[in-house]
């Protein structure tokens, strides 16, 4: 008997599972008063130093709960940890190179939710996948560091179009570097008009407050909302 | 390299559509890549290769990608161009009013399965 060939018409966005899977760990975050931040960079730009700063700002208002996500190793966890006290957990994508809403949610269901008001979730160094893939997280940052250059907006301009926030982060070494701020805001404001965007320095504290207020805000306007 | 990611969402919604038509095996996905996706396709061809492998349902499934060419639009002059060779700026006026018409796309078009 020959087999007989059929063709099945699907015509289905590979990412729609994806998103409506985000959509719902979005809905049960605000049922539980949670916010969650996704945290997105390339590898180096200083997430994990800029959290550490930025957590030092906010626990006392704030209980935050920190996941880290990597393809290996549980480095960043253990640093933020020692360094702020707080719980975190480490998410090992399994040599993938993103993470997408049914990780966040299993990596979720580790934490201890409870009071918890803000996770933080690290998302894996890289501006191209993490973009695709919305993780169900209430609000997207990125950081963008001096030495990567201003013109990082033209080259990856998916990333700095989800983003709620660009940090830009290692301005201590702006005299060093042809990069321009002005020039900068300006790359971020052509993909994206309605990101903000606040210069900081992790290793200084510069700039710091800045971020903690809008994250102070984002927090108080989503348990309102 | 977030091809492997995306052939794991592929291989979830064909097994997903062959068990609801109760096929046994799929011989052929047929997708719908823009060309502004970010998608490689050759990326995506070899995560295929691997990925199929581990799955009976799917055993020596060719992937036939289409690329779907770029298209934007000027809200000025009101005209179509091709987004890869000018990018944001209308080729035509200069302005940068423009907005992306087709190319963004990662669709399953359709599978071909074996009866």
């Amino acid at each position: 008997m020959d087999d007989k060939v059929r063709i099945i018409e699907i015509k289905r966005n590979v990412f729609e599972d994806n998103n409506l899977e985000a959509e719902k760990l979005r809905a049960s975050l605000k049922r539980d008063g949670v916010f969650l931040l996704n945290l997105m960079s390339s590898p180096g730009s200083g997430k994990t130093s800029t959290l550490i700063q930025l957590i030092d700002r906010i626990k006392d208002k704030f209980k935050v709960s920190v996941m880290e996500a990597d393809i290996d190793s549980d480095v960043d966890a253990v640093k933020i940890r020692e360094a702020t006290g707080i719980e975190t957990i480490q998410l090992h994508t399994g040599g993938m190179c993103h993470l997408d809403a049914g990780m966040t949610e299993q990596g979720l269901r580790n934490l201890d939710l409870k009071d918890t008001d803000i996770v933080i979730l690290e998302n894996v160094g890289n501006l191209v996948c993490p973009a695709e893939f919305d993780t169900g997280s209430c609000a997207n940052a990125m950081i963008l560091s001096v030495p990567e250059g201003d013109d990082k907006p033209l080259k990856y301009p998916l990333m700095f179009s989800v983003c709620d926030l660009v940090i830009i982060n290692k301005i201590d070494v702006l005299p060093y570097f042809d990069f321009d701020i002005g020039r900068c805001r300006r790359h971020i404001s052509l993909r994206n008009p309605g990101a903000r965007v606040i210069p900081i320095c992790a290793r200084t504290g510069e700039g710091v407050d800045e971020l903690a207020g809008w994250l102070t805000d984002e927090v108080n306007n989503w348990k309102n909302k | 390299m977030h091809e492997l990611g995306i052939v794991f969402y592929i291989i979830r919604d064909v097994k997903e559509v062959a068990e609801r038509n109760n096929v046994g095996l799929v011989s052929k996905v047929v997708m719908d890549i823009g060309e502004v996706s970010t998608v490689v396709p050759e990326y995506l061809q070899d995560c295929w290769k691997w990925a199929v492998g581990k799955e009976p349902l799917l055993e020596g499934c060719e992937l036939e990608i289409c690329t779907v060419p770029a298209v934007s639009w000027c809200e000025d002059c009101k005209r179509e161009y091709p987004t890869v060779r000018y990018g944001r700026t209308c080729p035509v006026c200069n302005g940068g009013s423009t907005y992306l018409l087709r190319g963004n796309e990662v669709e399953i078009r359709e599978i071909e399965v074996k009866e």
